[in-house]
């Protein structure tokens, strides 16, 4: 399946990737914040926790969540909403319960960060490239783009046309708008950039 | 002395919290208070994508809300929860520019009153973001990203409606005439939102005033539409002095709270 639908992708879409993920200090700087912790076995054990409404994406390539730190044996794992709304938060949290306690770790606090504000920047390679091959088109990269959503040429997720054209500001959820793609006519969810 | 010294500033600090608690009260009110009228377009909106957008709107302003209460709740010095202030308060008790609680009318009329307060929001969330306060600095600089995409949408709507049929565009003048009075409530200081201002904490709305006046005369020119003249008036929002729709409003969004209490959903 994954075979079948990565073949269905722009072929360069990789490359651009990693080429946008050098210039995108947000993303290094969580990726360092991870692997400088020593909490690594946390950090792994939460890459099980998925986004709800986008069940193939985890929390962590989402940039959900920010940071694992311990005091007096108690874990503190903060995790920041994407938007002010996201009705998602409540079950990330409740999710991320769930995961410690599986592991046997019951001494921890789930903390909402507010600040930094989180950013499409905060999203993993790995991540977009996900939501890509879900059939949503992952954002673009803030350093050099444009803020707000196009009106037309987001790259649909399915046929690869820039032959696209935004059919409304708002989709399924806040975090995404909705195109239409003028060749394969299909409709499509694209991450907005914020 | 230096006892003598201590004690003005204990009390002070304790002053200075109550007041920030009742400005993020006010704060937390406007933005729950349209979010609650914005839910009313949900399954009634013009067309489906609409009634997304709008839903999707009202659950930012409603997330907003609630990171604003729950802030009041670490504020407050009486335990109280984020859900008490939203559905134990009685009308008198909410301190929301009137605004924000003007029934939704027709879609002109909502589109209109977005257009103003996201305006307004474009301005004063920047300079919230500057506020001593960390957290309402953080809570503005997530609002800010969000009302780029309510301004851009409130403003394309302003523009093909004001400047689309002969109906629409009357509808439009008549929702902008009806709630013109109403838009001086958002510039005003009182001496609390004075006295946060002087601390670096709160933002002085009176000087935006003369940036929105600019910003909205060019999108109603834009969209054929015109300015009316100030000659009329409503305020009392930050006083508890409300409209009758107030009350119909927190009847509706408090009922099940109040006859179930403590219940979750």
């Amino acid at each position: 399946m994954s075979i079948v639908t990565s073949q269905k992708a722009p072929a360069d879409t990789t490359a651009n990737l990693t080429l946008e993920v050098k210039q995108n200090t947000v993303w290094v700087e969580r990726l360092h914040r991870r692997h400088q912790s020593e909490h690594a076995e946390i950090w792994d054990l939460l890459d099980e926790v998925k986004d709800p409404e986008i069940p193939v994406v985890s929390i962590w390539d989402l940039g959900i969540l920010c940071d694992v730190s311990v005091e007096s044996e108690r874990y503190t794992i903060s995790i920041t909403p994407t938007y002010s709304g996201c009705p998602a938060m409540d079950t990330i949290r409740d999710d991320v319960s769930a995961a410690l306690c599986r592991a046997g770790i019951e001494n921890f606090t789930v903390k909402m960060q507010l600040a930094p504000a989180w950013t499409t920047d905060a999203m993993s390679p790995l991540g977009r490239q996900q939501l890509l091959e879900y059939g949503i088109a992952p954002p673009g990269n803030k350093v050099g783009g444009c803020l707000l959503t196009p009106e037309a040429g987001i790259r649909c997720p399915r046929c690869g046309s820039e032959q696209t054209e935004r059919i409304s500001e708002f989709a399924s959820t806040a975090c995404k708008a909705l195109f239409k793609c003028s060749d394969c006519l299909e409709p499509f969810d694209y991450f907005k950039q914020i | 002395m230096s006892e003598i010294l201590k004690k003005p500033e204990a009390v002070n600090l304790a002053d200075l919290k109550a007041a920030t608690l009742d400005y993020t009260l006010r704060l937390a009110d406007d933005s729950l208070i349209l979010g609650h009228r914005l839910t009313e377009w949900t399954s009634n909106g013009p067309f489906l994508e609409e009634d997304i957008a709008m839903s999707n709107v009202a659950l930012d302003y409603i997330g907003r809300a609630r990171m604003y209460y729950g802030y009041a709740a670490e504020l407050s010095v009486d335990g109280k929860m984020e859900d008490d202030f939203a559905f134990l308060r009685d009308e008198r008790e909410f301190r929301n520019l009137l605004i924000n609680e003007l029934p939704r009318g027709d879609f002109a009329y909502s589109m209109v009153r977005q257009l103003f307060i996201d305006v307004f929001n474009s301005l004063y969330l920047p300079k919230l973001m500057q506020s001593n306060d960390q957290t309402l600095a953080a809570i503005a600089a997530k609002g800010i990203k969000e009302t780029q995409y309510h301004l851009r949408r409130s403003r394309d709507w302003t523009l093909r409606l004001g400047d689309g049929t002969e109906e629409s565009h009357e509808r439009m003048q008549k929702a902008i005439n009806s709630l013109w009075g109403y838009t001086h409530e958002l510039f005003e200081l009182d001496s609390l939102e004075q006295q946060l201002t002087d601390e670096g904490i709160g933002v002085d709305s009176t000087l935006l005033r003369a940036e929105w006046l600019t910003q909205i005369e060019s999108i109603l020119s834009d969209a054929t539409l015109s300015r009316p003249e100030d000659d009329w008036v409503v305020k009392g929002g930050r006083t508890g002095y409300h409209t009758e729709n107030l009350g119909h409003l927190l009847t509706e969004m408090q009922f099940l709270h109040r006859s179930n209490s403590g219940c979750e959903w």
